[in-house]
């Protein structure tokens, strides 16, 4: 397949919000936003595993990372794949479908069914565009807490999500504690680092510079920049991994072929790799959503929310945390996620914090990591039983 | 933090079942307080926390150094993080803790006199237990061999040890007057941790003991 003519993604067909499976919760109350802006009216796509028991009190909200969403444990609906958590959630699995009420809505200024930049402006009729308004960390963590009362649930038995997920779950934290009763925070920071915002600048220039992306009005125009949103994935697909990572997955084998082709062709493994990476992304994925999402996380920043001490954010928590973090992610390192173990110690919270041994970078906590699944199960049955959930 | 050595507190490394803890650690459980918060520093794989959790009530947290220590810990629903006695005390506010518990692991601490700061500060009581230098077959040992003694508390070579820092039960002593901390109570142990008749104070102990276990707490609280 070659790079520069992505046709699969040109010719897929549309995809209909209302085919999808899946729950869709719509809000007609404005919605004040960090921005100052009040959206009205929207809609939150989520999807539930398991059953809800009667004391309302055996539910998981699960945070999505950047380009996940809601359909972590069942076929994606577009490519087919299996659930991006899987391996982590069903029956009998760390996340048990058969004890716990498994929730998960796709975020605020996404692009699998929940309001974003690709739906329709109800008060123009045409998508939104570069008119959706700019949302933040704080902003999908309010609009999933207008979920979780329209679920009627008081407090969540555990909030749990890896890297922007992450952020999510200590946001959640920070800002309803009392309905939090445990808190699981993955591979993440307190705020984007000067690092991570680069790369995602990185990725927003990729999309801008495509001449298809038409100043955000592609969707208007009959246009997709597909390309620069396939060079976004690319990049921001490197700092998923790690070197040994793609040195064991690649090393510097070619790709099939016997020499190098003194050209421009992926003659490498790696770049094969890469491009099917991106090629495959923008088949499920909008450009301006990745954006937005992409610029909600760089403005995270839980510390300065409160006073610039990180510790005011957990004060008086009753919340139990368990912090994980990944010896080979250099994108959200063990350092930024002992930061909030710190942090949480000095409001003398409840905290666990792991950090798990592997080469396998950030993607770990999508991985099947044996130490990684046994240090959730055991911190989720401690939690179980101090909320005095019983499981037949 | 635990050093792998012969104090790594470990259920499956001793071959005791969790209910029947090493001796040492029974007398420290007893000097805990029901229904009291507890930090133990160096928690290993949990045995004291969860003798502490289901004897006592104990709210407990630990701290510990080993992956393997902190998965064991996590994963039987233990809230631990992973850390050590030197780098990871700071964060905490004073009297965050009702006791700060560190047993067998001052010895093994860059900075024994900064952590037993922290550990009076952070708790309003400490508990403390170390392997005491002074005694006389260690004396003995270093004054007919010549050679740094190796005994089955201290089973290292001098150049692979991590108890870096050992002390006297009177050296120790000592460092308590000098930081205005005050023993509360104080425990002489043989190799067993059996607890021997003697006060802590006296020149004999110092000569006796095998390890010392003492309660403390800082003066003006």
């Amino acid at each position: 397949m070659s790079f520069s003519q992505p046709t699969r993604s040109t010719e897929a067909a549309p995809v209909r919000p209302s085919e999808r499976p899946g729950r869709r919760f719509d809000i007609t109350q404005p919605f004040k936003l960090d921005c100052g802006i009040d959206l009205a009216p929207f809609t939150i796509a989520y999807q539930t595993y398991g059953r809800l028991n009667d004391a309302r009190s055996n539910a998981i909200l699960v945070c999505h990372a950047l380009t996940g969403d809601q359909y972590l444990a069942e076929p994606h609906p577009i490519t087919g794949n299996p659930g991006w958590w899987s391996t982590l959630a069903g029956p009998g699995k760390v996340l048990d479908t058969t004890r716990y009420f498994i929730i998960c809505a796709n975020v605020l200024g996404g692009c699998m069914g929940t309001s974003g930049p690709q739906d329709i402006n109800p008060a123009t009729g045409e998508p939104w565009g570069l008119s959706f308004p700019v949302i933040t960390i704080g902003d999908m963590v309010r609009a999933q807490r207008l979920l979780i009362d329209h679920l009627g649930i008081d407090t969540l038995f555990c909030v749990i999500g890896g890297s922007m997920g992450g952020m999510q779950v200590l946001q959640w934290a920070a800002s309803f504690p009392e309905r939090v009763f445990a808190a699981a925070p993955i591979a993440c920071a307190a705020r984007h680092s000067a690092q991570n915002i680069a790369f995602h600048e990185v990725g927003r220039q990729a999309i801008m510079a495509d001449p298809e992306w038409c100043g955000g009005a592609y969707l208007k125009k009959g246009s997709r920049p597909a390309r620069g949103l396939a060079v976004a994935r690319m990049a921001a697909h490197i700092t998923y991994l790690s070197e040994p990572a793609l040195h064991r997955k690649f090393g510097r084998n070619l790709q099939n072929r016997q020499a190098v082709t003194y050209g421009f062709d992926a003659d490498f493994q790696v770049e094969s790799y890469l491009r099917h990476q991106g090629i495959t992304f923008v088949d499920r994925f909008d450009a301006n959503s990745y954006l937005y999402i992409t610029r909600a996380c760089d403005y995270f920043d839980l510390a300065a929310e409160h006073g610039g001490a990180l510790a005011n954010a957990f004060r008086d928590t009753k919340t139990r945390f368990c912090v994980i973090s990944f010896t080979s992610d250099w994108l959200y390192p063990t350092a930024e996620n002992r930061a909030v173990v710190h942090a949480l110690n000095a409001a003398a919270a409840n905290v666990s914090f792991v950090e798990i041994a592997t080469d396998k970078g950030h993607d770990a906590f999508l991985l099947e990591e044996p130490e990684f699944f046994a240090t959730l199960r055991g911190f989720l049955a401690g939690c179980a039983e101090h909320r005095g959930l019983a499981f037949p | 933090m635990s050093p792998d050595g012969s104090f790594v507190r470990s259920a499956t490394r001793n071959g005791t079942p969790p209910a029947d803890i090493r001796s040492d650690l029974r007398l420290i459980a007893e000097m805990v307080a029901p229904g009291s918060r507890v930090l133990d520093i160096g928690c290993g794989d949990g045995v004291l926390l969860a003798h502490l959790a289901r004897s006592r009530e104990v709210d407990g947290r630990g701290m510990e150094l080993s992956q393997s220590g902190v998965n064991a810990c996590v994963s039987h629903g233990l809230p631990v993080i992973q850390g050590d006695a030197d780098g990871d005390l700071d964060n905490y506010p004073s009297d965050a803790f009702d006791y700060a518990i560190l047993s067998q692991t001052l010895q093994a601490t860059r900075n024994p006199r900064l952590v037993l700061g922290n550990l009076v500060r952070i708790g309003r009581r400490a508990i403390v237990s170390f392997p005491n230098f002074g005694h006389w077959r260690i004396r003995a040992h270093l004054l007919f061999n010549g050679r740094m003694p190796i005994t089955p508390l201290l089973s290292h070579a001098w150049y692979d040890t991590p108890n870096i820092h050992f002390c006297t039960i009177k050296d120790f002593v000592a460092l308590c007057t000098e930081l205005d901390i005050t023993i509360e109570r104080s425990l002489t142990l043989d190799r067993a941790g059996r607890p021997f008749a003697l006060d802590a104070g006296g020149g004999l102990a110092n000569l006796l003991a095998e390890q010392g276990l003492f309660l403390l707490r800082r003066r003006n609280t």
